[in-house]
């Protein structure tokens, strides 16, 4: 009996391996998905077509490339990856060429186990500057890839160094914000349109002015999951750029300032004195998540006057539904030093390459022109790294471009340039001060001793 | 199928008792039960609400005020999400990836649980503890090695299915072989004996007794892999992020939502639409969670 | 779709049929082997598929970790126990420690407590299906969705603004003040909430694995103790219990180290913010965030050792349980 079942068993299993073996051997080949069987057979090659040839001249998307494709990898997901599927879609029709976009929150894991593995995408959004430093080795030389005049003379010259690893071109700005717009609701301040307060003196001034048409001065809210307290390191950014200088800024970012300096501890009181009056306190101020951080002023009755936030605010929160100009506007935040006039802070997004494939260069050369750019900049929500690229649709992010474009002192996000380790810290320590000013000292000392190890070279 | 060896089924007097128990009612029994399942429910209910209602009226007030004013309800979340262009062979891929990734690892530890269980060999305790222990093992460290593995510097599988299959197979092998071991192991002894008496093969004691005998543990054992593999994001971004067309539906739904958080209204939708597969596999899975299998009490 | 269809059926037949076929040529291989030394080979083909998988998967990657937990962020040089150091004297991470503990402690109470205390009660009832699947239900949910239900559940309006939060909606009823609940870190209480957050999703895992062995428990044994006269507290203490105390134990031991692997909840609803940080969750952002896999790898190690004791417990039990067998 038992020998029986051992030979039926035995030509099942046989039937079984056959019939795997045949299934492997035929979906291998066929779709370009690679659908791989556990009969050990490694799947069909992966898509991308890696077989690098002597790098190409640039060329900006004319050429034929059907049937190849692209991988692309970036944070961007619902109405972003939308305009960003849009802002390819030209490209893909005249190249016959393929984008295959992924997007995650998770970018820093997929690209720091990517580049320890080799497993990476051709084209990735890079989280900030400061990993684009870390992961210089495996980025692309991108001036085998763009017209590197062109390129220069488009973009604004900060964003042009950010991109550069030791004179090595290897990230672009795709699209960027301004940051540190002071935004208000014109029903409830019809006067801030036209005179607005060019002083920071005088903006406290105006506040304490109107103080009765709403009840607290400043809209604030800094949740945001584990990145909470960012909109606080923007205020702080702002305050020092103006009052103590883009120098002090600029030392301050590359760890030479310590946190204890007094110029940055005034900033942070500044800051405080904010706090103090905001709606609902600080516990509200801690648990508003930065999207909705807005929506009391449009209110009835208004809880606040302002709102200091970045050009983006626009596509999120209340601020979606209203409409530009008659329901939100804004004026750039005030000197508060006339020695630091005309300073802004701005921050983008920045592109690398990982692999020089023909479809990557020729999508990565496609992607810094203004028609593509137009083409996300005409959605709305979004301001191009491309000078030229203007097709703005309302008035207030024509403004918001202008700003960038045209400013005298121009100062990329100081967070984003600080090193990981410490911009996690300075988030942390924004909350923690929020709860409690009266810890400043502790916090500052705190930021202090992580500088000290944050900064050091391995 | 023939009833494995031993067991017995209920007698009709015990079965007639038991039935007049339950009809009996303790009233606190059931109190306590309602009283929970209320608890549990609520969270869930405001999220079900929550999404049946428009983003400015989330954020303005609470879901409970929704029951006065139904008009506001509507399916406009759950149309958008639906109406997204990869959620289908995302569904697919999410299929692709589970099925074989709940199958392997059971039959795997199914093999292993009953070596321990059932054989005796030097160091049994000590290697079933330290298997057990991998449990531990948090997955993102073995992010990179693995990926280096699969990479192009290894086996250049990165971006197929098969990566993932083995990585959730070995991921959840710990919990499969610590869960079975246990139900094996207090499987009745006379059984086996009887079984070998009768010249059955350690393989026949297997298949014919320990896998039928073992059911419900097998039957929570795959709701368990299925529901972790299905709801699981991370592992397959990092293992098929270089082939997009082979994500799951977790990824899809993450992307509905932008990096400043826009879109958030559509996660409620999303999660209640992928919630609906492993509350069917759990459904269809509650009838082997029955008596009379294991026949004989469970010793400890 | 067409080739997709046929390996996703050749997957589903051939790998059961493959495995199966396994297990039975393992006695075909064993046939020419002496019957003395059969007995001793055959354990090892049976785990042999278990322990290549582990070994590559697991093992091999701990190895690694264990090896760069001695070595500085760039693997270049070994750097002795500074990790370890930096880990033990950074109030970050001994803050974490102290939140683990806590953790371990009220996650597996309550959440075995419970898991028991339902799977008894539904036992008795017709509409067991039903209920379970309620418990079971956040299990289901992923944990993308959990954070957006809890996030509404914790949510805080400025007082005097009407309340969207339904826990402080619920407290309002009775006069109580709007709370911003994830700030409260007295008492832990804020890392107790999350612990809440967490047994609201598990107990229904232990509940379907404890049910599962509920159904084991023959009914004539139970009969009998009630048919003599005992009633129900009695069966489940003198019965049930005793009975169960195995399950218990593997589910006991699976929450207490999940419990310490807890990070999803605390970095979605806190980052880590206002005292609530875990060890798992300063071990990932120092391995992807700050590219520190020293630091990250040291943690790791932290963790693995915290379950020897556990895993020591385990050891006796076994040994204890073959005694009787």
């Amino acid at each position: 009996m038992e020998e029986r079942t051992y030979r039926r068993s035995r030509i099942a299993v046989f039937i079984a391996g056959a019939a795997l073996v045949a299934a492997a051997c035929s979906s291998g080949t066929a779709s370009p998905s690679p659908a791989a069987s556990t009969g050990g057979a490694a799947s069909a090659a992966p898509t991308t077509a890696g077989s690098g040839g002597a790098s190409v001249a640039p060329s900006s998307g004319g050429g034929d490339l059907t049937g190849q494709s692209v991988t692309v990898i970036g944070t961007w997901g619902g109405d972003e990856e939308k305009a960003f599927k849009s802002m390819v879609a030209p490209w893909e029709a005249s190249t016959g060429a393929k984008v295959n976009y992924t997007g995650t929150r998770d970018l820093n894991t997929v690209l720091t186990t990517g580049v320890a593995s080799g497993v990476l995408p051709d084209l990735a959004g890079l989280p900030g500057p400061g990993q684009m430093t870390q992961w210089a080795d495996s980025l692309v030389d991108l001036s085998g890839v763009l017209d590197v005049p062109t390129y220069t003379s488009e973009t604004a010259p900060a964003l042009v160094e950010l991109g550069k690893v030791s004179g090595k071109q290897v990230g672009v700005f795709i699209k960027t914000a301004v940051k540190g717009l002071i935004w208000f609701d014109p029903k409830t301040l019809a006067d801030a349109a036209t005179a607005a307060p060019t002083t920071w003196d005088a903006l406290k001034t105006y506040i304490t002015a109107n103080k009765a048409k709403a009840q607290a001065g400043w809209c604030l809210g800094v949740e945001s999951g584990a990145a909470s307290g960012w909109p606080g390191t923007d205020w702080i950014e702002d305050i020092v750029l103006r009052q103590a200088g883009p120098d002090v800024y600029q030392q301050w970012y590359q760890g030479k300032v310590k946190w204890t300096d007094p110029a940055i501890k005034t900033a942070w009181s500044t800051f405080g004195d904010v706090v103090a009056n905001s709606f609902g306190g600080s516990a509200t101020v801690n648990a508003t998540n930065f999207a909705n951080a807005g929506d009391p002023l449009f209110k009835t009755p208004p809880g606040c006057l302002f709102l200091h936030q970045a050009s983006f605010i626009t596509g999120l929160g209340a601020f979606k539904t209203a409409k530009a100009g008659t329901d939100y506007n804004f004026f750039q935040m005030p000197d508060i030093n006339a020695q630091y006039t005309g300073a802004v802070e701005g921050a983008g997004d920045l592109f690398g390459m990982f692999h020089d494939t023909p479809a990557a260069k020729s999508l990565m050369a496609y992607l810094v022109t203004a028609p593509a750019q137009d083409i996300w900049v005409k959605i709305g929500g979004a301001l191009s790294a491309n000078k030229n690229a203007t097709d703005y649709p309302d008035d207030i992010s024509k403004r918001s471009a202008a700003i960038l474009t045209n400013a005298k002192i121009f100062a990329f996000d100081a967070s984003d340039l600080m090193p990981t380790a410490m911009n996690d810290a300075f988030w942390k320590g924004i909350v923690a001060y929020i709860k409690d000013p009266s810890q400043l000292d502790s916090i500052l000392a705190n930021l202090d001793t992580v500088q000290t190890s944050a900064y050091a070279t391995p | 199928m023939t009833a494995p060896i031993g067991v017995v089924a209920p007698t009709a007097q015990v079965v007639a008792r038991r039935e007049g128990r339950s009809r009996f009612g303790h009233w606190p029994t059931h109190l306590a039960i309602i009283v929970l399942m209320v608890i549990w429910l609520i969270p869930t209910i405001g999220l079900l609400i929550n999404s049946l209602r428009p983003p400015s009226e989330v954020n303005d007030s609470g879901w409970w005020t929704a029951i006065f004013e139904p008009s506001q309800l509507s399916l406009d979340n759950y149309a958008h999400v639906l109406a997204e262009s990869s959620i289908g062979p995302a569904f697919i891929n999410s299929l692709f990836i589970t099925i074989p990734a709940t199958i392997i690892p059971v039959l795997v530890a199914a093999f292993a649980a009953y070596a321990f269980a059932w054989m005796t060999f030097p160091g049994r305790n000590i290697l079933f503890v330290v298997v057990v222990g991998l449990l531990v093992v948090p997955l993102q460290t073995t992010l990179i090695p693995i990926l280096q593995l699969y990479g192009p510097k290894g086996l250049n599988i990165a971006g197929s299915f098969l990566t993932v299959w083995l990585a959730h197979t070995a991921y959840g092998l710990p919990f499969a072989i610590f869960l079975l071991r246990n139900f094996m192991g207090g499987l009745p002894r006379e059984v086996f004996e009887s079984a070998a008496i009768d010249g059955a093969s350690p393989v026949t004691s297997f298949l014919r007794l320990a896998l039928p005998m073992s059911v419900p543990a097998i039957a929570a054992l795959v709701i368990f892999q299925f529901l972790f593999v299905w709801n699981d994001l991370l592992v397959a971004l990092v293992y098929l992020g270089s082939s997009p067309q082979n994500l799951p539906l977790t990824v899809t739904i993450s992307n509905l939502v932008t990096s400043l958080g826009g879109g958030w209204e559509f996660l409620g939708a999303a999660a209640f639409i992928s919630m609906a597969l492993p509350l069917a596999v759990f459904f269809g899975l509650q009838r082997y969670f029955v008596r009379g299998i294991t026949g004989g009490s469970v010793k400890g | 779709m067409d080739p997709r269809l046929t390996t996703a059926i050749a997957v589903v037949v051939g790998v059961p049929a493959v495995l199966f076929g396994y297990i039975i040529l393992t006695e075909q291989v064993l046939r020419p082997i002496p019957d003395r030394r059969r007995g001793t080979l055959r354990p090892w083909l049976w785990l042999l598929p278990a322990l290549l998988f582990l070994t590559v998967f697991l093992v091999y990657p701990t190895i690694g970790t264990v090896v760069h937990s001695f070595q500085n962020t760039a693997g270049t040089k070994f750097v002795g126990l500074d990790n370890y150091v930096y880990f033990f004297t950074s109030p970050t991470t001994l803050g974490a420690l102290k939140n683990n503990l806590l953790w371990v402690i009220l996650l597996t109470l309550l959440t075995v407590g419970f898991g028991m205390l339902i799977a008894v009660l539904v036992d008795r009832v017709r509409y067991e299906s039903v209920a379970k699947a309620v418990i079971f239900l956040p299990l289901a949910i992923s944990m993308v969705a959990a954070s957006v239900i809890w996030r509404f559940m914790f949510l805080y309006s400025a007082p005097g603004q009407p309340q969207v939060g339904t826990l402080n909606a619920f407290v309002g009823i009775f006069g109580l003040g709007p709370y911003p609940w994830l700030q409260l870190q007295d008492f832990s209480f804020n890392t107790i909430l999350l612990i809440i957050v967490m047994t609201w999703m598990w107990t229904g895992f232990c509940m379907v694995i404890i049910s599962a062995a509920l159904k084991g428990i023959s009914v004539e044994l139970l009969e009998a103790a009630r048919v003599d006269g005992a009633n129900e507290w009695q069966v489940f203490r003198g019965i049930i219990f005793p009975l169960l105390l195995p399950t218990l134990a593997v589910v006991a031991t699976t929450v207490v180290i999940t419990a310490l692997k807890a990070f999803d909840i605390v970095y979605v609803m806190t980052g880590g913010n206002f005292d609530t940080q875990v060890m798992a969750q300063s071990m990932i952002q120092e391995m992807f965030t700050n590219g520190n896999f020293g630091r990250a790898s040291a943690v790791a190690v932290v963790l693995l050792v915290t379950i020897v004791p556990v895993m020591a417990l385990n050891i006796r039990r076994f040994q204890a349980q073959e005694a009787i067998r």
